[in-house]
C-alpha cells in the first residue's frame, strides 16, 4: 500500500492510475474504520455485560485500545506509507517514554 | 515545485503534503510535536492512574459512581466518525478537489462540536450532581486535567480547521496550503488516538472498578 510516485512516461495514464490508487486506499480506510467501530463496540460490550471479572476485562479492553490505535496511526495517519521513518522514531520514542512513566507512577505513587 | 505554483488537476502532485521543502519541514516538525504530545498525555495518564479514586472522605463520588456508558459511547462514536470524515477530506485534497475537501472538513467540525458539547454537558453534570470538582480531590484534579486537556485539544483543533477553511475558502488548493490541511488532519487523528485511551483507561476501566 506504499504510496509511491509512479512514472510511466504518459501523464494521462499516470493520473488515472493515481486516482485509482487513491480510491483503493480510501476503501481500505473505510474498512479500517469499520474495524475500529467493531473494536469499540466489543470494548463497551465487555464492560456493559455483567459476569466478566476485572482481571479479564481490564487487560482485554487495553489490548483492544492498542489495536485500534495501530489502525488509527498506520491507516488514518498514513504511517504505513513509506517516508514515515522519522515520524515512527518520534512517535514510538514518545510512546516508550510514556509507558515507562505510566509504569513508574503506578508503582511508586501511593496516597 | 514551489509553493505558489499554479497547478491543475493534471499537474497536482501525488503527495502534495510533501512536495515542497516547506511542506517536508512542516511534516517532519509536526510529527516531532506529536511525539512530544504523546509524552505529555502519557504523563497525564500516569497521574490519573496513580490518583484514581483517591478522595479525602467517603462522601466523594468515585469513578464507578460518576461515569455513564451511553454518553461515553455516543461521544466516542462522534469523535471516531469525525476521524473518518477528515480522512475523506484528505482523499479529496489528494485529488485536487477543494470543494469536496471543504465539505468533509465542515462535517468533521460539526462532529467535533457535537463531541465538545457532550463533554461540556458531562463536566457540568459532574460538578452539579456529584460535586466532583477540580479542587475537591486528587481524583478530581487528575480527572479534569487529563480529560480537560483533551477537550482543549479538540477545541484548538476545531479552531485550527475552521481558520484554515475560512482563510482558503476562495483560494482553492495549492502547494502552500495543502500541507497545512494535511497537518491539521494529522492533529485531528491524534486527538482521536488520545481519546481511544481516555475512553478505555478513564471511562471503561472506571466502570469496571
Amino acid at each position: 500500500m506504499a504510496n509511491q510516485q509512479i512514472n510511466s512516461g504518459n501523464p494521462r495514464v499516470d493520473l488515472e492510475y493515481r486516482r485509482k490508487k487513491n480510491a483503493e486506499e480510501m476503501r481500505y480506510q473505510v474498512v479500517s474504520f469499520t474495524l475500529m467501530i467493531f473494536l469499540t463496540l466489543v470494548a463497551f460490550a465487555a464492560v456493559a455485560i455483567e459476569g466478566f471479572t476485572a482481571w479479564f476485562t481490564v487487560p482485554f479492553i487495553i489490548l483492544l485500545a492498542f489495536v485500534q490505535v495501530v489502525f488509527q496511526l498506520f491507516y488514518f495517519m498514513h504511517m504505513s506509507h513509506k517516508g514515515h521513518e522519522a515520524p515512527s522514531l518520534f512517535l514510538f520514542s514518545g510512546l516508550g517514554f510514556g509507558l515507562v512513566m505510566v509504569l513508574a507512577f503506578m508503582t511508586i505513587v501511593w496516597w | 515545485m514551489h509553493a505558489e505554483e499554479k497547478l491543475t488537476y493534471e499537474t497536482w502532485p501525488a503527495e502534495p503534503e510533501k512536495s515542497t521543502l516547506e511542506a517536508k519541514n512542516k511534516f517532519l516538525g509536526f510529527w516531532l510535536f506529536l511525539g512530544g504530545e504523546t509524552v505529555l498525555f502519557a504523563s497525564l495518564f500516569a497521574t490519573y492512574l496513580a490518583l484514581k479514586d483517591k478522595v479525602p472522605s467517603a462522601d466523594h463520588a468515585l469513578a464507578k459512581d460518576l461515569f455513564d456508558l451511553p454518553l461515553t459511547f455516543v461521544a466516542t462514536m462522534l469523535l471516531l466518525t469525525s476521524s473518518l470524515t477528515s480522512v475523506y477530506a484528505m482523499y479529496h485534497m489528494k485529488n485536487f478537489n477543494s470543494q469536496k475537501m471543504m465539505l468533509w472538513l465542515g462535517i468533521t467540525v460539526l462532529l467535533g462540536l457535537g463531541f465538545l458539547g457532550l463533554e461540556v454537558y458531562e463536566f457540568n453534570h459532574y460538578v452539579h450532581e456529584y460535586h466532583h470538582k477540580f479542587t475537591s480531590s486528587a481524583f478530581g484534579s487528575a480527572f479534569y486535567t487529563l480529560v480537560g486537556f483533551h477537550g482543549a485539544h479538540v477545541t484548538f483543533g476545531l479552531g485550527w480547521i475552521l481558520a484554515l477553511m475560512i482563510r482558503n475558502y476562495k483560494r482553492g488548493l495549492n502547494l502552500y496550503n495543502a500541507p497545512k490541511f494535511y497537518v491539521a488532519s494529522l492533529y485531528w487523528h491524534f486527538i482521536d488516538v488520545v481519546w481511544v485511551f481516555i475512553f478505555t483507561v478513564v471511562y471503561l476501566m472506571g466502570m469496571v472498578g
